[in-house]
Formats: structure tokens, sequence, C-alpha cells
């Protein structure tokens, strides 16, 4: 039986794990390796590392951490931030990640879904959509979520999905930071437009907010990040509450 | 010592790093001379098999490889080079494989029914032959990390462990002293490493 997932996602600038809310007010949570670690210990079933530093010269040290996180945590790890080309795919793939998230640089670039997906594999290549309502549909923004691109939801997952992008992660802007719970409504929308493996990620706030989304069928992981830094929700405990509500587990 | 075949295709650094993490001698290489020194061969793989077998054609591994594992040594095949171990694949076109295991490589969709493709994430072993070496220190229904798009069908005799996903998925297989895990090992958390142990502890 093919279980669902449980992702925590760690943001990484200057090789610090940090945690964004809405996208601004950084604060330093703790060391990329030994959280990790810690969540390989603790039953995630996978890891997603974004490189939110901004600057060129960043870029060798966040290298030198998913270097040693690969060396010791053996789940799948993908890497989104700062992916704009094949080179940048090339330079994270060797440092031990095993998929890849385009986001803004896909937008800027569509052909690189298809062109990464001929070079490393459909499986490699995941598709990161920031999504926010505007005049009752969904579109895409880029840069972190502070720019609207105009281009519709359902549309542009479809491009991806035939582009051969291999997984989906749908982050809601509208629930992002607000801990009210995944956007159901929006995660419905794109988990019936595609028929790839869907990631939700934006809003996780409480435990229950996991049974709720694993309610949708569409629905294949949860990420969330500062519920599970903050140690408000054990990962080894939700899992086992999931699994108690009759979500396939992995416990 | 275990040498990871690199013939440009795969994720070797994390394979290479759990093999060093369970104790293993290992090197990463495409030298014929350390390939037969070697006392066991990791076959790794990612991306579409037609590339993937024109790259060991291209680097004259395909004859390599035979050669070896017809003189008895131990090989395993991991993801794609599990399923370069089979006659044929029909992935984009029709592609000639290793022919170490019997079995044709097929597209998974129409298989599957409504499930979702590729066959991405966690998913149980059901045991089909408990006394293999590789699943010596594992448990019927541990769970191990898939991503493919494409299974080994045709190929009942060398079920070693199989996963459910609409279809019985070859998961772990073997004829003689060629063996083959469908998921990641190296990906697969304790599990995986106790399966690569397995393999590298073997006879």
């Amino acid at each position: 039986m093919l279980t669902k997932r449980i992702i925590p996602c760690l943001d990484v600038k200057n090789g610090r794990v940090v945690k964004g809310v809405n996208f601004e007010g950084l604060r330093d949570v703790e060391d990329p390796v030994a959280l990790a670690a810690f969540y390989n210990r603790s039953g995630a079933d996978e890891l997603v590392f974004y490189d939110i530093t901004a600057s060129f010269e960043g870029r060798p040290l966040f290298a030198d951490v998913l270097s040693r996180v690969a060396a010791e945590v053996f789940i799948p790890l993908t890497v989104g931030g700062s992916i704009n080309s094949l080179d940048d795919f090339d330079r994270v793939l060797k440092c031990g990640a095993d998929k890849v998230s385009v986001n803004s640089g896909a937008i800027r670039n569509p052909k690189l879904i298809a062109e990464a997906a001929k070079r490393y594999g459909d499986q490699c290549v995941v598709l990161s959509m920031d999504l926010k309502r505007v005049n009752g549909s969904f579109h895409v923004f880029a840069k972190g979520g502070r720019e609207d691109t105009g281009l519709d939801a359902v549309e542009w997952v479809k491009f991806g999905e035939q582009s051969g992008a291999g997984e989906v992660v749908v982050n809601s802007i509208d629930t992002d930071g607000v801990r009210g719970g995944f956007d159901l409504e929006m995660l419905a929308v794109i988990g019936d437009a595609v028929n790839l493996p869907l990631i939700a990620s934006g809003g996780a706030g409480k435990p229950e907010d996991f049974v709720e989304l694993f309610k949708l069928p569409r629905v294949d992981a949860g990420l969330a990040a500062s519920i599970f830094h903050s140690h408000e929700a054990d990962i080894k405990d939700l899992k086992r509450m999931l699994k108690n509500n009759g979500i396939p587990m992995r416990v | 010592m275990i040498a990871v075949i690199d013939y440009g295709v795969g994720n070797l650094y994390s394979l290479s790093c759990s093999l060093h993490h369970i104790g293993a001698d290992s090197i990463v290489t495409r030298t014929a001379e350390t390939l037969r020194n070697a006392d066991k061969i990791v076959l790794p793989g990612v991306g579409a098999f037609g590339d993937a077998a024109d790259k060991l054609r291209a680097l004259k591994l395909d004859t390599l490889v035979k050669e070896q594992a017809a003189l008895g040594k131990p090989l395993l095949g991991v993801c794609l080079g599990m399923q370069l171990l089979f006659d044929k694949s029909y992935e984009y076109g029709e592609h000639e494989g290793l022919g170490l295991i019997p079995g044709h490589v097929l597209d998974m969709t129409p298989f599957v029914g409504d499930k979702k493709v590729p066959h991405m994430g966690w998913n149980s072993l059901d045991f089909r032959k408990p006394d293999d070496p590789l699943l010596k220190d594992i448990k019927q229904g541990d769970f191990v990390y898939f991503v493919h798009s494409f299974y080994a069908a045709d190929c009942d005799d060398a079920l070693v462990a199989t996963a459910d996903y609409g279809v019985a998925v070859a998961a772990v297989v073997r004829n003689g002293n060629v063996c083959g895990t469908q998921f990641h090992p190296e990906k697969s958390g304790e599990t995986g490493l106790k399966i690569l142990a397995a393999f590298a502890k073997g006879e």
C-alpha cells in the first residue's frame, strides 16, 4: 500500500534554517544538518530544502550543507530555490538531491521543465507553484509570492504535466503562515487538473489539519515548516495519529 | 570491494554515501579492470531506459557486466539499473536490455487503474520468496521508496518481493547471482540500508 507522505521543509539561508511567515520576517531556527537528521529519526518521509540565499556567493555554502545532509540522511531530498537552468539542476543533483523543484525559473523559461525532464527524468522535476486567489481564480505568483504573473494555475499545472514534471507542489499564499489549515479548495482544483503526485503546502497549524488534508483523495503529501520547527507537532506522533484515522502511513 | 558503475546516469553520491554508512568498501568507477577486480557490482540508474542502455553500450560496459555476471559475481541493479537487467523495454520505443533476467519492462499506466503515474512514494513489500538473502534483515510489510513509471513484467520466476500499486510491481527480483530492486534502497531509510547491507555482506 502506497502511503501518504509527511515532508518537513527547511528554508536555508547562509547555511542556517530559517522560516518565513507569509514569505517575510525570517528568524533563525537551527542547523540544517542536525535538523534533517532529527526529522529523519522522527519518521519524515522526505525532506525539502529551499535555498533562499540571494547571492551567488552563498551557493557553495548551500552545496556544502546539502552534501553533508545527503551523507547521513537516507530518505529522498528535494531541493528548490534559485533553480533557473540545467546547470542549476546539475549543481544540486551532484550534492545529493534526488528531486529538483522549479518555480520562478520555470515561469521565466517554461522550456526548462521539458529540458530538465529529458535530461534527468520526469521523476526529478518538481513543479512548485505559489498560488493566490485573484478575482475568483487561482493565479501563479513569482518572486517568492510577491508578483502576480497573471498565469492561471490550472493552465500552468497542465502545461507542467505535459512538459514532463513528475510532481507538483501547491503552496497557497492565502493560507501560508495563517496556520488555519491547508487550502483545501485550491488543492481540490489543482488535484483534479492533473494526474501527478500532489504535495500540499501552506497553512498547517495543528496536527488535525493534516487529517482534513488527507481526506482529499488527490493529495499525496503534506509539507510544512514552522509547525515542525517549533515542535508543535512531532512527526512520529502526527503519523501515528493519521494512521489511527485510517490514513495509510509509514510508521 | 563493491564497484558502483558510473556510466553518466544516476545519483551516485547518495548510493556511495549509503554504502559508506553501512561500512561497505566501495568505489565509483567505469574502468574495466576495477570492475573485474571488484567482489560485487552495483548498477544504478535513473532517467530513460533507451538513453541509459545506449550509454552502457557506448562505454562497452554492457558486455563487461554480462561477462562478470556469467562468472557468478553478485550484481545488484537499482531502479532503472534493475530494469536494464531484463530482456527488453518498451519505454519510448523498443530497447534491448542486458538479458540477465527474463522479462520485459512496460509502461505502468494501463495497469494501475485510476492511480497516478509515476508510482512515487513509500510502498510496502509483499514477500514472494522470504528466504532470499536480500530480505534476511527486513520484514514483510516494511516500506521502501519508489519512483518510477515503467515496471518489470513477465518475470514471475524472478519475483522475490512485490509492491501493490493496482498491479503487483516487481520490487525485488533475482536470477541466481543477479538481483535488483525497483525502489531506491539508498533512499529507503533503515529498511533500505539493511537491504544494501545484506547485499554487501552476502555470499
